[in-house]
């Protein structure tokens, strides 16, 4: 636990010094962009959502929140091509979903790294065999490379993360789909994960899509919060603070703007 | 270090009860309290193997029997593999036959025993059916529900990290079904001894059994002795090499593979 929190800090501090500089990404292909058209979702008689319309543009960070059961997760799972919808389109750089899938990822919120695979073999998943150095690359990314020969089963949870982090970032993802990657986590391992998120998303220029429940989490890292609610996107608020952002007047602003908005439906 | 260990006091301990056991059963059969004719003494058994590995009897019973369990033992493991991962995979297939063989499961294998022997007569294939009919469906069952019982969250993960139905069985269903299927490995091998034992001392005319149903004619009792513990040990080597592979293959799981 000691050591990962070192290595969390380490990183925050290398990025920090790495400064502001997401205009030129490596060489990777730039993020890819998403267009959804009257997208509809239900499961049995309960409709999640209806009628979506969003336009995503390549490299944006995009946090989307709402209550449990709102169908933030669903709307992920469409655009992953985990779920089919019944209704419109999504078109992810011109692609389906299905099409799309070798140039997108997805971080789950439990991980779900094989128990049965070396972390280092977790991260090379679906790599060819001349792609195998790119794992060790992403490896290295997240601050885990002396873990490579390591067993999931030891890594505390943060750790394990990381390691879905980096498999995820492994195939150099034109979109990443991040579906509460940080809900199960303690509040300090989260500062250090939401900091390697956002670091490895300015190097590297992918779209990210993350749904979170937690809003302060969506005001640090995103360009565009989105507020699902009632089968619909209720709020398109804009981020426009200067990054890294750290917490101050105008993030708790941002912040009590949305949760001012979730609120309301209370009654 | 570990080997150290395993010499130890306790370790000591572990034999003292089956020492003292032959030791009361040597005095008991030297003061003439049991006959050797109703249970022989341990030194006659131990004469007795070694006058049999002299003359090469043992050997050659010895290697008929696991000729035969290994034969039967491939054929019922490899169909009981591929129809339980068939089943597991596949909806359709489950559909298919998982119900005919779980009502021919509850049909003890040996009850066949008169059937197989009009089908086969009491030569090498009517044994063999018989084991490979006993490992059958330990291992249908364990690789089926092996496969069912994986992480749907997994195969969802292996989905979106662009998984080939290749890779997919070779990364994610084979070694998450694995623990399972040793499982009925194990439990099979002991079923294949059993089936044997009663196949070979019911008719057959070479195997370990035969050896003693033939002894047993001659009322030569330190023979069939020699042969119970024979059936033991052999038993017992061929279990401690399933729990080696299962150590060396699930070393990754918290409880099968503390190295």
């Amino acid at each position: 636990m000691a050591s990962d929190v070192r290595a969390g800090l380490n990183f925050l501090a290398r990025s920090f010094a790495q400064a502001p500089l997401r205009a030129v990404p490596r060489s990777e292909p730039a993020g890819l962009p998403i267009r959804l058209r009257g997208v509809a979702k239900g499961f049995g008689s309960r409709g999640v959502l209806n009628n979506v319309d969003l336009t995503i543009d390549p490299g944006q960070f995009i946090a989307i929140v709402g209550r449990s059961g709102s169908g933030k997760s669903t709307l992920l799972r469409l655009l992953a091509g985990l779920e089919v919808p019944d209704g419109g389109q999504v078109h992810l750089g011109g692609l389906s979903p299905r099409e799309a899938a070798g140039s997108l990822r997805v971080m789950f919120q439990d991980g779900r790294l094989l128990p049965w695979r070396r972390v280092i073999d977790n991260v090379a998943l679906g790599l060819s065999i001349a792609e195998q150095p790119r794992a060790v690359a992403a490896l290295r990314d997240v601050g885990l490379e002396e873990r490579a020969r390591e067993w999931p089963r030891v890594l505390s949870g943060g750790q394990r993360q990381r390691v879905a982090l980096a498999r995820a970032l492994a195939s150099s993802p034109r979109l990443i789909l991040l579906d509460e990657p940080l809900g199960a986590l303690d509040a300090l391992t989260r500062l250090e994960m939401q900091g390697l998120i956002e670091s490895v998303w300015r190097q590297s220029g992918f779209t990210a899509v993350l749904v979170t429940h937690d809003v302060a989490e969506a005001a640090l890292l995103a360009d565009r919060i989105l507020l699902i609610e009632n089968g619909g996107i209720s709020m398109d608020l804009a981020v426009d603070l200067p990054r890294p952002r750290r917490a101050g007047a105008a993030l708790a602003e941002i912040e009590s703007l949305v949760l001012e908005r979730l609120l309301k439906k209370v009654d | 270090m570990r080997l150290v260990r395993r010499w130890s006091v306790a370790g000591l301990l572990t034999w003292l009860v089956p020492v003292i056991a032959v030791l009361i059963w040597e005095a008991l059969s030297a003061s003439g309290l049991v006959p050797a004719r109703k249970l022989p003494s341990p030194h006659s058994v131990v004469l007795a193997f070694w006058e049999m590995l002299k003359s090469g009897e043992l050997l050659q019973d010895v290697f008929v029997s696991t000729l035969r369990a290994a034969t039967g033992f491939l054929i019922g493991g490899v169909l009981g593999f591929v129809f339980g991962l068939t089943a597991g995979i596949s909806r359709l297939a489950e559909r298919l036959f998982d119900g005919t063989l779980q009502m021919l499961r509850m049909v003890p294998h040996l009850a066949l025993i008169p059937l197989v022997i009009v089908w086969f007569g009491i030569g090498e294939s009517a044994k063999v059916f018989l084991v490979a009919c006993g490992v059958f469906f330990p291992i249908y069952y364990n690789t089926y529900h092996g496969i069912r019982g994986i992480d749907s969250g997994l195969l969802e993960m292996a989905r979106v990290q662009g998984l080939g139905p290749a890779a997919l069985f070779r990364e994610v269903i084979f070694p998450g079904a694995l623990p399972s299927i040793l499982v009925g490995v194990r439990y099979s091998l002991g079923i294949m001894w059993l089936t044997l034992i009663v196949a070979e001392t019911i008719a057959g005319n070479s195997g370990i059994g035969y050896m003693t149903m033939n002894a047993r004619e001659f009322m030569q009792t330190d023979v069939v002795v020699l042969g119970i513990l024979l059936y033991a040990a052999l038993g017992k080597l061929i279990d401690s090499a399933a729990r080696w592979v299962e150590k060396g293959t699930l070393a990754w799981h918290p409880t099968f593979g503390q190295a």
